[in-house]
């Protein structure tokens, strides 16, 4: 018997994918946001509100993840410019997108006529944290019924996203969710992260997500 | 429930770098696994079983050095574990913390005939 140094990151075949992905996605010109939550948090809410404010001003498309159906794809489709549905009810794994599934999905999508892609990532704030898909941005979406806790007992996902949202600020008398508290966490695992309070129902502050999303799609095109 | 992928990645690694290595068969497979890592042993052992069938890592161990988390204070750099879902550094009580261990995933050797 003898022993073989191997010294291999074994997410390194998802990373390289992912890599590829964001080389195709910057040929094209194409900046892509990989939204995350827990299920029911809003990020299909999110997409739709932020299909209907950049209308006219952003080519959207968008990838949908989720185990079954297309009753997410069916709600945005009639402001998005392509919507492409990934199943992960018979793949192998089915608890998060990971980068060969968004590889084939980009196959659908005309990135020629596409400014901006929104990728919906399955509802789940565990395993998508460990898998990239070759987004530029990552984006975590809490809502205030799910409590002012979820940095702490989920902290890699808020610590490698980009941008964190609390959604669902219309309910904010009826629940007891400690804003101050839940920035506190999310600033202490995540200094850099931009935090947008909003609500995807009444509208009320969605346009510091929207000035977000264009000032990076901006800084992203001056780049290349 | 998202270690399938992965293991199929083991399995991949294990056979590639044992035929390199001229092997006919893996004993062990030496793995580095971070606490903080989202990845559960016992559940990639399960699937290394089916997934490495009819190959020459059939049968193979899996071992697996856990990585405890680590983190690192950002105010005062002290470096400490955590010892509740509270990250606070125990020395000036700062929540500005990130991760400087535990988030590893890798094999790191094998024992191969």
């Amino acid at each position: 018997m003898k022993k073989i140094e191997v010294i291999q990151n074994i997410l390194e075949v998802n990373e390289n994918i992912a890599r590829r992905n964001q080389q195709l996605l910057d040929g094209h010109n194409v900046f892509a946001i990989n939204i995350m939550s827990s299920p029911g948090a809003g990020k299909t809410s999110l997409i739709q509100q932020t299909l209907t404010r950049l209308k006219g001003r952003l080519n959207i498309a968008v990838i949908e993840g989720d185990v079954a159906s297309t009753v997410d794809a069916e709600k945005v489709q009639i402001d998005a410019k392509a919507v492409v549905q990934i199943n992960t009810r018979n793949m192998p794994e089915n608890c998060s997108l990971m980068a060969a599934m968004m590889e084939s999905a980009l196959k659908d999508i005309p990135l020629d006529d596409i400014d901006l892609l929104l990728i919906e990532n399955v509802g789940n704030l565990i395993c998508p944290s460990e898998f990239t898909l070759g987004e530029h941005k990552r984006v975590v979406i809490s809502s205030l019924p799910e409590g002012d806790d979820k940095p702490i007992k989920y902290p890699l996902i808020f610590i490698d996203a980009n941008a964190v949202i609390i959604n669902k600020m219309d309910l904010l008398p009826y629940v007891d969710f400690d804003i101050n508290a839940f920035r506190h966490s999310v600033a202490g695992l995540n200094p850099e992260a931009e935090i947008f309070e909003l609500s995807c129902k009444t509208g009320e502050g969605i346009e510091g997500w929207y000035s977000w999303i264009l000032a990076q799609v901006e800084s992203n095109a001056t780049k290349q | 429930m998202h270690e399938f992928g992965i293991t199929e990645n083991i399995v991949n690694i294990a056979v590639n770098k044992a035929d390199e290595a001229k092997a006919s068969k893996v004993m062990q497979i030496n793995l580095v696994i971070g606490e903080m890592s989202g990845f559960v042993p016992d559940c990639i052992q399960f699937y290394f079983d089916s997934l490495s069938k009819d190959t020459i890592a059939q049968g193979a161990m899996l071992h697996f050095e856990v990585v405890p988390a680590q983190l690192r204070c950002r105010n005062c750099s002290t470096i400490f574990q955590p010892r509740d879902t509270l990250w606070s550094c125990p020395k000036c009580r700062s929540q500005s913390v990130e991760i400087s261990k535990g988030r590893e995933l890798y094999i790191e050797s094998m024992e191969v005939e």
